[in-house]
Parts: C-alpha cells; structure tokens; sequence
C-alpha cells in the first residue's frame, strides 16, 4: 500500500505543489483579513465600553444600607443572593430587642381556616401539615364548644429545646422557637415533649420537594422542607426579618389575630391593622395562656370566647373524612 | 468473688475432661451452617425492608405525628431491658458469693453483650435521618436525655464486652491445644486472643483484680442505662410518661426480661450441646427462684404505676388508663399483666414448675409478654395529647405497625441471635477454668 501511494505521488509531483502554493497564500490573506478585524472589533467595543460607562448613561438610583443615594450603571447591577451561612446565622439570632407576642381572639374564630392555607402555602406544607390548626374546642360537657387557632405557642420555657440532642431546635433572643431542617436528626423526641402537639414530621418526601430543589435554605421560613425531620410554626420570622406581619395573622378576615413586641407592650390587629396596647388587651379581656400548669410560659394569649355574634358549627367529623 | 485463684486445678485429670465436654460442640458443624444460612437469608429481607425505608422515609411505617414512637422504640428499651441481667447475674450475684451464677454467667453476658450492641442500632432504625447520626458526637447538647443515652450504653457496652472477654483469655489458652476438630483460621484466633496467658498465679491475680474493678463498675453503668432510658419518657409532661417512679420500674422490669432471655439460652446451651452436667437442674430452679423474685418486685413496681393514677383518674391520666383497663388495649395489656407477671409468680412459687422444660416455657412466654410490656408503655401515652386530634387523615388516629416495621424490628432480632450463635458457636459457652478450680477445690476439701 504505502509502495502504491509513492508512486503515484511521484507521478503527480507538479499539479500537487502548484495546489499547495495557492492554499498557503489564501491562509495568509485570510489571517490578515482576521487581523484587522479583530482589531478593529476591539477599537469599536472599546469606544462602546467607554460610551457606555459615561455617567448619565442608563443609570439606576440606589439606596445604599447607610442611607445614602448613589447611582450605578443598570448593567452592573447584580442580585445579591443571601449566603446560606449568612441565613443560618441571622436565622439562629433573632431580631434584637424585640419579645414577639401573639393575642387570638377566640371570639371572633369561626374556623374560615384562611390562616391554614396562608401559613401552608408559604411553607410548602399538605393540607393536613399543621403549623397552625383549629381546633374544635369544649372544656367540659355543659359548657359552650368554640374554636381554638393553635399555632406553636414558642414557650419561654421549650420542652421540645431541652430535649433535642443537636440543638437543632432553638429558642432565639427575640423569643421565638426555630428548627433547623439541615441539623435534625428526626429522633422525634421534640414530639414526645411538647404538650401542644405544635410539631410535625416529613413522613415521606415534603409536597414541594421538586421544586424547590436548589434553593437555598432558610431557617427561618422552613423552606425547602426536608424528607425525614420536623418542621413547626416559626411565628413567620422571615416576615417579621421584613417588618411585616406573620401569614397567619395577615389572611385572617374576621380579625382574630393580634401580634406584636412584648417590649414595646404592643399588638396589631392582623385585620384591622389597629394597634392595641398589649397589657391592656390582656387585663380587659381576661386574656389567658394554655395549659399555664405545666410551666411552659407560652408566648401566645388567648381572649376568651365570649359574646359571640355567629353560630357554632361543629364540623370535626366532616372534616375528618374529606382529608383521609 | 475469691481474691485468689489456686491453680492446682491445672495439673488436674479433672481438667481434661470438663475441657472436652465444653469444647466438644465449638467448631463448624452442619447444623450450624444451615441455622446461620437461614438467619442470614431471612435477615437480607429484613434489610431490604430497611432499605425501602431508607428510601422512601418513615412513611412506610405505621407511625404518624400523634403517635411518632412506637414498635422500634419500643424494642429499644426492650433491648436495654434485656442486656440488663449482664449485671444482675455476674455482677450482683457474684459479688455476693453466690458460687451457682458461674456456669451462668458467660451466658448473661453474652445476652449483656448482643443485646446493648444491637440498641443502638434498633435506635439508628428510628431515626428520620440516619446519616446525620455523627451530629450527635458533634454537635450533642448535654442536657438532651438521648446524649446520656448514648454514652451510658456506650460504657455499659464496652464493660460487658471486657467482663466476657477478660475470663475468657484462660479458657482460651486451656483450649488452645484442645480444638484440633475446628478449622484453622478459629486456632489462630484463639492464639491471638488468648494473650499469650501462661496461667501464672501473677496472671490470674491481676485478672481477679479487673474483673472486680469491672463487676463493680458495671452496677452503676447498667442502673444508669435503663434509668436514663426510662428518662426519655418521664422527662416529658405527658399523662402515662410523667411519672417518678420510671426508673426503678424500669429497672426491676429488665430484670424479669433479662431472667428469662438467661433460661431461655440455658435451655438451648444445654440440649443441644448436652451440658446438663454444667447446668443442671439445680441451676434452673434457682433461675426459677430469681425469676419469681424479679417478677414480685416488678409487679409491686406495676401496681404503683397503675392503681394510684386508677384512683385519682386526673382528666388526661383517665383516658390513659381507661385505655389500657378496658379500651383499645386492654386485651394487650391484661394478657402481659396476667401472662406475663402474675400467672409466672404463681407457678414459679412450686418446685415442680422450676424444672428445666417448665421453666423454659414459662420464660417464653415471659419474655414475648416484656416485649409487649414495652409496647404499652410506649405507645397508648401518645394516643391521648393533651389536646384533641383534629382535622387530619383517618389514619394519623390509630398506630398500626406495617410489615415493613415489623420486617425491620426482626431484622434486629436476627442480629441479636446471629450474635449469640456466633459467640456460642466459637467460643466456650461456660467458663472452663472456674469449672475446674471449683471441682478440685470441692475435691481437696472433701479430701480433707
């Protein structure tokens, strides 16, 4: 074979270099070609660059942290995406200065259950994933049933923080009780502690798994849940961290909520937005705690559930079959 | 325990003999095989059982928010429970003189042993998140009862580890010699562990004087265990749970399991490799007598723990125990009471029913009801929250175990008794050279 492709270059000796001369010099003419408009692309995206980063040129007004009104160019702006340590930290603080405080008004629940599927939409839960539920309540026989909101009361004295072996569940300085998702180990023993039944389990993967994969995770919004540990009302610390109020608290039409800062002896009305004096509310009402005996020191009051003005519905068992 | 050993018994003929009659069934036999392949099969099921959990969460037991704890709990503290009788019998009895536990005690602690290495394990198997297990050594906080858990088994594991160990290391020089039917691989093992122990009377005192420290040390590591278990139910508020008294009934209950777990193996040991020279009848009735005194004391214990909320019925004790008296688990509950406490005691009290077969049955039946005892204190507590169950799936009212749960409960099970086969099957199963002193100490006595 190689024998064969001798010969035959042999015979061909001319056509072939006559070919090779004219390949040679269109390379050169085309890199010089290439030369010059490379250069003259860069001359050109210089002159953009520059035009471009002339002030004037569309910028964008910025409220910097310490208050001060700058500009930048609109390009240059970038997202800031909260850091995951960053998230854990503030997450594990809290707000300072503030005691948060929560008022239901036990006259006003008539179970529109709104609060639910706020609270459930904002944290990925099922319908029957309970941060907050309400309940049907009656103390004893002869006494009047009423409905009872019961989110987690974030006891100043946590059962379910004493008991958990990696401090995955934590009591912060503004007094709420948080869990982290990525420390549980899911021994459940926080369950077995608390007497308000606050807490829940991801039995399987959680409803939104999917979605929210890759997101980062924050502490104080539970999101993305995790396969395998608890989960529990948060007070909405992610809003508060806003200035706003918890999603519970916001979407309920018949004005049942109050929240507020103990250390400032207010709370507002998630309804109304009025804004009452927290001890005054209390001392009027006869405002009480739940289960106040077992020395919890919840941070949640209840108003009791007097001088209704609507019929009493009880629909526990109706309820039970539509979500089984 | 006697302060020194006399090591006349080694030129002894006596020796000889009790050697080969412990020695005679260790090795690989046919049975074994087949008994080994069949626990190793069944256990690749219970593992894949594991593994569909692993997979798709605790939602594949039976096990939901209210009642969140159950039967692998619950076989948690019967596995504390049971380890517990390492430390009555070589511990407690020995201490005091009593010179029958001898032949007996290898057997408690190789119970001690298998039982508290598997806990852990049956924990690990109710953990939502099994991989984050390191976070507990990481990140533990003392004031969790599961820390304290975690390292009081821990100590009581390594303790019963070292007291089977330590008296096994002149066994295993007698036996050195002695095991020419076994493969070679067992020889060179039994080289390795027996420490290059030369039987001098230096050598016997310095073990004496470890095992006493370890004896000693033990008592209060395994009162610690099962109390701090018992702990992880009486450190909450909950009406069935919130009780002072659960360590020591806790305690007096691991006894009653452990007793019988102890018969039970006796029985077993003693058939099937015809050591009824070692463990003879007398050796069951006095089991049988320490069965019966476990139970009077546990049963004082149960009756505290029932009658006194019984007669107060507090609003959230009364469900609690109108459930168990007559309700959902009332069936359970009396059987284990009767069964499993009160009708033993009865028939334990006559001669006649502490003889080797009787005893084992009734052991059987003792130790099935201790597993189901454990069940009933975990479980009906959790059926009754302080507050009421609303507004969720039918199925979150009612705990019942699936077969995957089951699967895995006994897959840890299997462990334990793939354990025992293996420390039964490869080791002398009762301590030769206790054996030999005795007999020629009573030989020289009687010479005398």
């Amino acid at each position: 074979m190689s024998n064969n492709n001798i010969s035959t270059g042999q015979d061909n000796d001319h056509p072939e270099q006559e070919n090779g001369n004219s390949r040679r010099s269109f390379f050169k003419n085309l890199g010089l070609i290439g030369a010059t408009a490379a250069a003259g692309g860069a001359a050109i995206y210089s002159g953009y660059k520059y035009e471009e980063s002339k002030p004037g040129h569309d910028m964008v007004k910025v409220l910097t942290s310490d208050n001060r009104l700058i500009e930048v160019p609109r390009d240059q702006i970038k997202d800031v995406r909260v850091d995951h340590d960053k998230l854990q930290k503030q997450g594990r603080e809290g707000l300072k200065g503030h005691r948060f405080v929560m008022v239901i008004d036990l006259a006003k629940c008539r179970n529109a259950r709104k609060c639910i599927a706020a609270c459930q939409g904002a944290h990925h839960l099922r319908p029957y994933e309970y941060h907050i539920n309400t309940l049907v309540m009656q103390e004893s026989e002869n006494t009047a049933p009423y409905y009872m909101p019961k989110p987690c009361q974030h006891c100043d004295n946590p059962p379910c923080v004493a008991v958990c072996p990696v401090d995955a569940t934590f009591k912060r300085q503004d007094g709420i009780v948080l869990i982290d998702n990525e420390r549980c180990i899911g021994c459940r023993f926080c369950i077995a502690a608390c007497p308000y039944s606050a807490r829940l389990f991801h039995w399987e993967e959680p409803l939104m798994a999917e979605s929210d994969k890759g997101k980062e995770y924050n502490i104080e919004l539970n999101v993305p849940q995790r396969k395998g540990t608890i989960t529990k009302c948060l007070f909405s610390s992610d809003r508060l961290r806003e200035g706003k109020l918890p999603y519970c608290v916001s979407a309920c039409p018949n004005g049942v909520y109050y929240f507020g800062d103990e250390n400032q002896d207010a709370v507002t009305n998630g309804t109304t937005k009025e804004t009452y004096r927290l001890s005054e509310l209390l001392r009027v009402n006869a405002g009480y705690q739940l289960m106040p005996e077992l020395g919890t020191k919840p941070r949640v009051y209840y108003l009791p559930p007097k001088n209704r003005l609507f019929e009493f519905k009880d629909d526990r068992d109706q309820a039970h079959t539509e979500q089984s | 325990m006697a302060s020194e050993v006399n090591t006349d018994f080694l030129h002894d003929k006596k020796l000889d003999s009790i050697a080969a009659d412990i020695l005679r069934p260790v090795g690989i036999t046919q049975g074994f095989i087949i008994w080994m392949g069949f626990l190793g099969v069944s256990l690749l099921a219970c593992i894949y059982a594991y593994y569909i959990q692993f997979d798709k969460g605790l939602i594949v037991t039976g096990l939901r928010d209210y009642i969140s704890w159950g039967m692998y709990i619950a076989n948690f503290v019967f596995f504390v429970a049971t380890s517990l009788v390492g430390m009555l019998i070589s511990s407690v009895l020995g201490l005091i003189g009593f010179k029958w536990v001898k032949p007996i005690a290898r057997i408690a602690e190789i119970i001690a042993v298998a039982f508290a290495a598997i806990a852990g394990l049956v924990i690990v198997s109710d953990m939502g998140r099994p991989e984050r297990l390191p976070y507990v050594f990481m990140y533990g906080r003392i004031q969790s009862p599961i820390i304290w858990d975690v390292t009081v088994v821990t100590t009581y594991l390594v303790i019963s580890a070292l007291l089977y160990f330590l008296p096994l290391i002149p066994d295993l020089a007698i036996s050195k010699g002695r095991i020419g039917h076994t493969p070679k691989w067992l020889q060179a093992t039994y080289e390795i562990l027996s420490v290059n122990w030369k039987h001098t009377p230096q050598q016997y005192k310095i073990l004496l004087k470890a095992m006493r420290i370890l004896l000693i040390l033990i008592i209060p590591t395994a009162f610690a265990i099962h109390t701090v278990t018992s702990w992880l139910f009486a450190v909450t508020l909950r009406p069935g749970w919130d009780s002072t008294i659960f360590g020591p009934y806790f305690l007096t209950g691991a006894f009653v399991a452990g007793s019988a777990a102890v018969v039970i193996m006796m029985y077993f040991v003693r058939t099937n490799y015809k050591l009824d020279k070692y463990l003879t009848n007398y050796h069951f009735d006095m089991m049988g007598k320490l069965l019966v005194l476990v139970s009077i004391v546990y049963l004082y214990f149960n009756i505290n723990e029932y009658l006194l909320p019984a007669f107060k019925m507090k609003t959230a004790d009364a469900f609690h125990i109108h459930d168990l008296f007559v309700g959902e688990y009332a069936v359970m509950f009396w059987c284990v009471q009767l069964l499993g406490l009160i009708i033993p005691i009865i028939l334990l009290l006559f001669k006649i029913f502490r003889k080797p077969f009787s005893i084992l049955v009734i052991s059987i039946v003792v130790l099935i009801a201790a597993w189901f005892k454990r069940f009933l204190i975990v479980v009906p507590t959790q059926d009754h929250p302080f507050l009421p169950r609303q507004f969720v799936p039918g199925a979150w009212m009612m705990y019942h175990p699936t077969v995957i749960e089951t699967a895995i409960t006994v897959g840890t099970l299997l462990l334990v008794i793939i354990i025992i086969t293996l420390l039964v099957k490869f080791f002398p199963v009762i301590p030769i050279w206790e054996m030999a002193e005795e007999q020629t100490e009573n030989d020289e006595k009687s010479q005398e």
